[in-house]
């Protein structure tokens, strides 16, 4: 079987694509891979580089693709990880790029978030990422209603969608071009390596040589 | 297809059925050859009962009121519903006492993530009197479950091997305070790795004993990661490393040195496991298609001094693997 968890094939990579991509290749191509078929204008999602087979996907996909296998190991983003914390996998090294916040935001005018939580009870949250916003509410003792989207979940305020939204931040642009700030700071978020629970004993040399060669290149 | 069936259930038709059939009744062979005796449970058991094992799974289960306004629970885990029948049932007996069983459980699990709502267990449970030796009994339902792979044609298949307590009483004997112990384990038991890290390396025992604690903990292999992992518990924690130890020679008698894969850093849902716990991995399947282990602790929550070690095969996760192994039924 091709997919099947072998000692001598090569090594299944899933890689984030978005802000994650460029940095994964750099840090993979300081292993000393060669990674021209990847940054080619090729269509293809799936590449093999000899040792590595390396499957382009969403990061939100990453923790999917490694649960059943279907990948060995994976690049993704911490934020993704603790949205699905739910799934089985290793979290073996904190790559530490892509560093960003999960925040919640809300406009710089209008009413303030404790006036929405005393006169209406609850405040209304757009969100990519429900269980977190849940949880970081949860500890804090505030009742929230949920409002899942799944694009760019600036405009939920402005449009009257939602009174504050619950997303990752870089570097604030987006957010002050949309009139909104950071209320307060839910975690960090980085890079992390994850793997499959059986390719992590069946595949075990293999993984913790790409481990140390990660772990050397970004020292 | 105009009915239908619930998300998470699903029909199995005449080919299926009879290779499913011939790889359940391969491991019941091999389980009656090995003096196991297939016994069978109720789905419905009274919920009490079924949430005593105190695993996370268990606490999955559906749950109902019957018509005196009873809560019943459908079985999510056979361990659970045989350790009850053995406590109700074999009150009086001579140990050890050897069980076998096939039969479905049923979880509530997400349909969307594919996973089913009902799934066949089969499997041994072994009980034995307080006094017996913790390896042999181990040793022997690893050897049971050693041949089982075998009858249904799963050379490739490998068991991976750890030990529920090992981590945490080497981190009490090197001196790390319980906050910090918990903290480890909440953080293993959740496979986070990194966030294991965190904890050992902010804690105030020193880096040198963190990084050792980090290696036990990503440390899997054959009998060099045993030996490695007496050098990191040097001087600590005997009984548990002893323990594998032990279980590693009898299995290295049984022939079984090949198919196990120590694994440090496996924990398996908390709940009632005591001592040695072990999965079953397949090259073909990302999940386990089976695990097992000690459990001492199980028996006496239904009052029985008893201890018990085990384990259970999803029989259709076992046959997924078959059918990519390229053979059919057994």
């Amino acid at each position: 079987m091709s997919n099947a968890i072998g000692g001598t094939e090569p090594l299944r990579l899933a890689v984030a694509k978005g802000s994650l991509f460029e940095p994964t290749l750099e840090l993979l191509e300081e292993m000393g891979l060669d990674l021209t078929a990847v940054r080619g204008d090729s269509r293809s999602l799936i590449f093999d580089l000899g040792e590595i087979q390396l499957i382009t996907m969403r990061p939100s996909d990453v923790p999917t693709y490694i649960e059943a296998g279907a990948a060995d190991v994976g690049v993704t983003g911490k934020d993704v990880l603790v949205e699905q914390d739910d799934r089985r996998f290793y979290e073996l090294l904190d790559l530490g790029f892509g560093r960003c916040r999960m925040a919640l935001a809300a406009p710089t005018q209008g009413a303030s978030l404790e006036d929405v939580v005393l006169r209406l009870g609850a405040m209304r949250i757009a969100t990519k990422y429900p269980r977190t916003a849940i949880r970081h509410f949860e500890k804090s003792g505030r009742e929230v209603e949920i409002v899942e989207v799944k694009g760019s979940v600036e405009i939920a305020p402005l449009t009257g969608l939602a009174d504050a939204i619950v997303d990752l931040v870089d570097t604030g642009r987006t957010l002050a071009e949309n009139g909104l700030e950071i209320k307060e700071e839910i975690s960090e978020s980085t890079a992390r390596l994850v793997a499959n629970q059986v390719s992590r004993v069946l595949r075990a040399q293999q993984i913790d040589d790409l481990c140390e060669k990660l772990a050397a290149s970004i020292r | 297809m105009t009915y239908g069936l619930p998300p998470g259930t699903r029909d199995t038709l005449p080919v299926e059925m009879s290779e499913l059939r011939a790889a359940e009744s391969a491991l019941l062979d091999v389980f009656e050859m090995n003096g196991y005796q297939t016994v069978a449970t109720p789905s419905i058991e009274f919920a009490g009962v079924a949430s005593r094992g105190g695993n996370v799974r268990s606490d999955a289960a559906f749950r109902f009121f019957d018509d005196r306004g009873e809560l019943l629970a459908l079985r999510s885990d056979m361990t659970v519903s045989v350790a009850r029948l053995a406590a109700d049932r074999f009150v009086d007996s001579d140990t050890p006492i050897r069980l076998a069983y096939s039969g479905s459980v049923f979880r509530v699990t997400d349909p969307k993530r594919g996973e089913p709502r009902e799934v066949r267990q089969v499997g041994v449970e072994l009980y034995e009197a307080p006094e017996s030796s913790d390896s042999t009994g181990t040793a022997e339902v690893i050897g049971v479950l050693g041949q089982a792979l075998d009858a249904v044609g799963l050379d490739r298949a490998v068991i991976g091997l750890g030990n529920s307590n090992l981590f945490s009483d080497l981190m009490s004997e090197l001196g790390y305070s319980e906050e910090a112990v918990a903290e480890s384990l909440e953080r293993l038991s959740r496979t986070d790795l990194v966030g294991l890290r965190d904890v050992l390396l902010t804690s105030e025992v020193g880096e040198e004993k963190a990084r050792g604690l980090l290696e036990l903990a990503n440390l899997r292999g054959g009998e060099e990661a045993l030996q490695r992992a007496g050098e990191i518990a040097a001087g600590g924690t005997q009984e548990a490393m002893n323990r594998l130890q032990e279980t590693y020679s009898e299995l290295e008698t049984k022939g079984l040195s090949e198919r196990v894969r120590f694994d440090f850093g496996l924990l398996r849902d908390p709940g009632y496991y005591t001592g040695a716990v072990f999965e079953v991995y397949d090259p073909a399947l990302g999940r386990a298609i089976g695990g097992g282990g000690r459990y001492d602790g199980l028996m006496p929550r239904f009052g029985s001094e008893m201890r018990a070690a085990g384990f259970s095969l999803y029989l259709e996760r076992l046959h997924t693997a078959q059918t990519a192994a390229g053979g059919g039924g057994a």
